[in-house]
């Protein structure tokens, strides 16, 4: 089993590395035109697809088989693990491992790029909208979707981001932190709607100031306690580093993960990233990159350096429900679908950094709790979102008008579920998370002053109300009411055209899993709480 | 003292074959029809492959010649190899090999007097790598003339381009000033040590007794001089004309094996001689780094030219190369050794990957040079199109430059550099490192983006075909970036082995 997880994180990259090196595709003449004669084509235009998706299927199957063989009486400990010596010199280990606290996530990632690269076989998005590729093969993609480098940085991205997730070596987490920059930028900045060189080097820029920083505070708790192991990092609670050192360490690597989350203030490059960014972009950014940043702060941050943590906990839970109100105000505000939704993420990670800073085992398992079931939730409202700027060449609020449930009943409908997901109907995933996390700040850790965490959850307790309140001004503003004259050629029964059809086989396809496992987590939340739980007990120590 | 010496040959074989090269090519272009004259290249090329060679056999024990007996039976000697020396000689040698390669065509084609060319290349080339082993100042001071003077010959080859002659005049004075700064700091270094072995001035400026100010103003104008010749900033205003100025190769040999001729003497200076001195010359180059790296960034980001903009994130990426040796001085009193040792070796592995990353990326450069003369940037934009190869191998490049993934070596030897920095307890150099990084990755990945950027259908990119000598230095440094990317241990060694390098 040690071998899955390196197969699980490499299996894309090879397809990746495989893309690069074969010479499939019409040549290009300079001027960026496929020639008459096709140049020189070696292998249908669906290959690269084929590579996605095949890659993809591994590392989900690779996963599956961990998950069935994970020992989940043992969900503490690290299991699946690969450990060898990468150079010595910088005591630099290739160190993988799944827990408890990242098997929902690696799941999670694996599931998420797998329909990605299902979703990609049929849509591949060019510069200048969606260019559907006909469903009769021999597929050939217009000239500027370049479906080889797109699926190619797609399988880059998965091997960052899960890589991330089980790496066990600050050095060699820090090198798939930086991985998913790369391909996230070239997705943006290449496939992306209007403003996406900007919005790309934002991402970009701001990312890396974070990780940056980031790296001197992994530095720094390298250079005190001399090794880069994490788990025995954590197992030692911040033996060897003084208050101090603990506090500068804890404020770098929050400034790191902050970004990444994003925490408010630090959020104003994901609005932009988003609105710019392909659906499959977006679905991943919002499903699986943020989760980065919580997840360093749980899985490092918070066990490495307690004394850190203790001191900037009552800080993050102010950032945290300042975040949460903004952020849905900041959507009331919105005009444009995917500017809401990226928005609303801002808001959810609030909860999630409200429940990791309560330091408590009930608030940090409804943060990853709620960390999965925004990945789900709002991977599916980006995949929806995308689904209808593909229809209507826009997602701005005034150009949309209203009459969705009318035009595209099916639509509609799944766009109603993940809204009403999203705002924490009970029952469904939205809702155990926040739940979790007020209740951890009801009753925060024993080190915090309790009566401040009271007034937290109160005010986030506010937000989701307000959260409700954006969402369903949403659906009143898209779904309900007359549809436009204009849209009359959007719809079935009105053509031939696959942009009439309501929800197409693909999209049924890429849709169904994220229903059902949000269905799944609001009816039995015991299924990720009972993995995370104990991992969390241990993270945290006997106190 | 015998008035004659006994040489080992072997100990000084890597310099000399590569000078006797020089001299052979010289005398066969006298005698080779110009038709055959580009096989010169070739010449050049071996020569400097057997001078690579003849470094096998200099592996372990240390060796000395050029020796004086100083007193109490300590040997005191101008030349030395022992591991630092070997790994500098590999450095600069192999940088010449691969500038060698990189200027075949180029020397072809820009019809430049070949014989003179290979020349001037392999006599510098030997001058860097005497560097290496000097252990006296005298030596030192030699060697890095010897390194600069073909260099000024090298910038001006372009006999019909007035910007070569500009340009080397400018880097001629500079060179001139900052030796005659250097040798004013030595000669009083020498007039109140009485010696000019590295060694024994350490073992003066280290006594109990009290030593005049004067040291320390010694100390300082020898550390100006050598700035000028690694354009630290604010010695750093020739650079860059220089090189836009120099055929490409040429500018890719100066990126790389003349500034590390002025790195190792650097290195070489105050880690063995002035090392009781750090507390003098630590902050000095401290606040040399920081302003290197900041200054040579942000002007960086300015460049609409693409050896302009490598020559400005060449200085930046000096900066880099000084910040473990500004962190020497904070360690505490009685640990200096182990302090300078960590530095020196953070600062060598550094230098080592910069100067991989830079020759590949010069390399494509040179690529698209050779049908886009100008070498504007937006000459790149959609390369990847037309010229893939070229393109990713670039884009690679880059990243390491970066140091983001997938140019994983970068990203290493920035996180060597950042651990000196931190360890060393300057904190505030590392902040300054860490907002520079990404200053730098703004226009490295903007170079990057536009590879893969819509090309423009009024300027269609460059189709062209890399002649083999250009594609043998190009993959040879995309091969060693790509390895040491996978196998870093290979190069970060250096680290653990710090007291044979200081030996």
């Amino acid at each position: 089993m040690s071998g899955l997880l390196v197969v699980a994180v490499f299996a894309p990259l090879a397809g990746c590395l495989l893309l690069l090196a074969s010479p499939i595709g019409p040549r290009r003449t300079p001027d960026g035109i496929v020639r008459p004669d096709g140049g020189r084509i070696t292998a249908g235009a669906g290959w690269p697809r084929l590579v996605g998706v095949v890659t993809t299927g591994i590392a989900l199957a690779a996963v599956a088989i961990i998950m069935a063989g994970f020992d989940y009486g043992r969900a503490s400990e690290m299991q699946a693990q690969t450990d060898v010596t990468w150079a010595a010199a910088l005591d630099l280990r290739f160190h993988l491992g799944v827990d408890g606290i990242s098997l929902p996530l690696v799941v999670l990632t694996v599931l998420l790029t797998f329909l990605c690269a299902l979703y990609s076989t049929r849509v591949i998005p060019s510069a200048a909208g969606v260019a559907e590729v006909p469903s009769s093969a021999p597929t050939v993609a217009p000239a500027d979707a370049r479906p080889r480098a797109f699926i190619g940085l797609l399988l880059l991205l998965e091997t960052g981001m899960l890589g991330t997730f089980v790496a066990l070596d600050l050095i060699l987490f820090f090198v798939f932190f930086e991985t998913v920059l790369v391909p996230m930028y070239f997705l943006i900045a290449y496939w992306g709607a209007e403003g996406r060189a900007r919005a790309a080097y934002k991402f970009i820029l701001y990312t890396l100031l974070g990780s940056a920083v980031m790296l001197l505070g992994l530095l720094l708790i390298y250079v005190k306690t001399g090794t880069l192991d994490m788990v025995a990092l954590a197992a030692a609670h911040g033996a060897g580093m003084s208050h101090n050192i603990q506090v500068i360490a804890f404020l770098a690597l929050l400034i790191g993960f902050g970004v990444k989350v994003p925490m408010w203030p630090l959020h104003t490059w994901l609005p932009d990233a988003h609105t710019a960014a392909p659906t499959v972009g977006s679905v991943l950014l919002a499903g699986v990159l943020l989760k980065m940043g919580t997840y360093g702060l749980v899985r490092i941050a918070i066990p490495i350096l307690p004394a850190g943590a203790r001191e900037f906990a009552p800080s993050i839970g102010a950032l945290a429900v300042i975040g949460i109100v903004y952020g849905s105000l900041a959507c009331l505000a919105q005009s444009d679908l995917k500017r809401l939704i990226a928005y609303s993420s801002v808001g959810h990670m609030g909860f999630v950094l409200l429940g990791i800073a309560t330091l408590t085992a009930v608030g940090i398992n409804g943060a990853l709790f709620a960390n999965v079931a925004h990945g789900l939730i709002t991977g599916l409202l980006f995949f929806l979102a995308g689904a209808i700027k593909d229809r209507h060449h826009t997602s701005a609020f005034a150009e949309l008008g209203g009459g969705l449930y009318e035009r595209l009943p099916r639509l509609g409908g799944v766009l109603a579920f993940a809204a009403v997901a999203s705002l924490g109907l009970p029952g469904l995933a939205g809702f155990w998370g926040e739940l979790l996390t007020l209740f951890g700040a009801f009753d925060p850790a024993a080190v915090l002053h309790r009566p401040y965490f009271l007034v937290l959850m109160a005010i986030g307790g506010l937000g989701t109300l307000l959260t409700a309140v954006y969402l369903l001004v949403m659906l009143r503003r898209v779904a309900m009411g007359e549809s436009r004259p204009r849209w009359s050629a959007v719809g079935p029964g009105t053509g031939a055209a696959s942009a009439r059809l309501d929800v197409r086989a693909i999209e049924w396809v890429s849709w169904v899993p994220l229903v059902i496992l949000i269905l799944l987590a609001g009816l039995w939340p015991k299924v990720i709480l009972a993995v995370t739980d104990p991992a969390v007990r241990t993270l945290l120590g006997a106190g | 003292m015998s008035l004659i010496q006994s040489i080992d040959y072997a100990a000084i074989a890597p310099p000399l074959i590569t000078v006797l090269t020089g001299l052979a090519i010289l005398v066969l272009d006298l005698f080779l029809p110009p038709s055959r004259r580009p096989m010169l290249a070739w010449v050049a090329a071996a020569g400097l492959l057997g001078a690579l060679g003849s470094m096998l056999p200099l592996r372990g024990d240390p060796r000395g010649t050029f020796c004086l007996a100083g007193g109490e039976g300590v040997r005191l000697c101008s030349y030395v190899v022992n591991d630092l020396t070997l790994i500098f000689q590999l450095l600069v040698l192999g940088g010449a090999l691969v500038a060698v390669l990189m200027s075949a065509n180029t020397v072809v084609e820009q019809r430049l007097p070949a014989g003179e060319f290979w020349f001037l290349l392999l006599t510098s080339a030997a001058g860097a790598a005497t560097i290496a082993a000097a252990r006296d100042l005298m030596t030192l001071v030699v060697a890095l003339e010897v390194v600069s003077l073909p260099a000024f010959a090298l910038v001006a080859m372009r006999r019909y381009d007035a910007r070569g002659g500009e340009a080397a005049v400018k880097f001629f004075l500079v060179s001139v000033v900052s030796t005659a700064v250097m040798l004013y700091g030595i000669s009083l270094i020498y007039g109140l040590t009485g010696s000019v072995h590295l060694a024994s001035i350490a073992v003066s400026l280290g006594g109990t007794d009290a030593r005049p100010a004067v040291v320390a103003v010694g100390v300082v104008l020898a550390l100006v001089g050598l700035a000028f010749k690694v354009a630290a900033v604010p010695f750093h205003g020739w650079l860059p004309d220089t090189y836009v100025g120099a055929p490409v190769p040429v500018a890719a040999y100066l990126s790389v094996v003349s500034k590390a001729a002025g790195f190792v003497g650097f290195i070489l200076v105050v880690s063995l001689a002035f090392a009781p001195y750090s507390h003098i010359w630590g902050p000095v180059v401290a606040v040399l780094a920081a302003l290197t790296m900041t200054v040579g960034n942000l002007v960086a980001l300015r460049q609409r030219q693409a050896v302009r903009l490598l020559a400005w994130s060449s200085i930046a990426q000096s900066g880099y190369v000084l910040v473990p040796l500004g962190v020497a001085v904070a360690a505490p009193p009685g640990q200096t050794g182990t302090s300078v040792g960590d530095a020196l070796s953070a600062s060598v592995v550094y230098l080592l990957v910069y100067a991989v990353m830079n020759l590949g990326a010069f390399a494509a450069v040179v690529a698209v040079g050779r049908s886009r003369p100008a070498n504007r940037l937006e000459d790149y934009r959609g390369l990847v199109r037309t010229e893939p190869v070229t393109a990713l191998s670039l884009a690679f490049f880059l990243a390491c430059l970066a140091g983001l993934p997938p140019g994983l070596i970068g990203l290493f030897a920035k996180v060597v550099v950042f651990k000196a920095a931190v360890s060393g307890g300057l904190g505030w150099l590392a902040v300054v490192m860490a907002v520079n990084t990404v200053i730098a990755l703004y226009y490295y990945v903007a170079w990057a983006g536009l590879l893969f950027a819509r090309p423009d259908p009024a300027a269609p990119p460059p189709s062209y075909t890399i002649p083999g000598e250009l594609g043998a230095a190009l993959g040879v440094t995309l091969g060693i970036a790509i390895v040491l990317s996978i196998f870093p241990e290979i190069v970060l060694d250096v680290l653990v082995h710090q007291p044979a390098l200081i030996g």
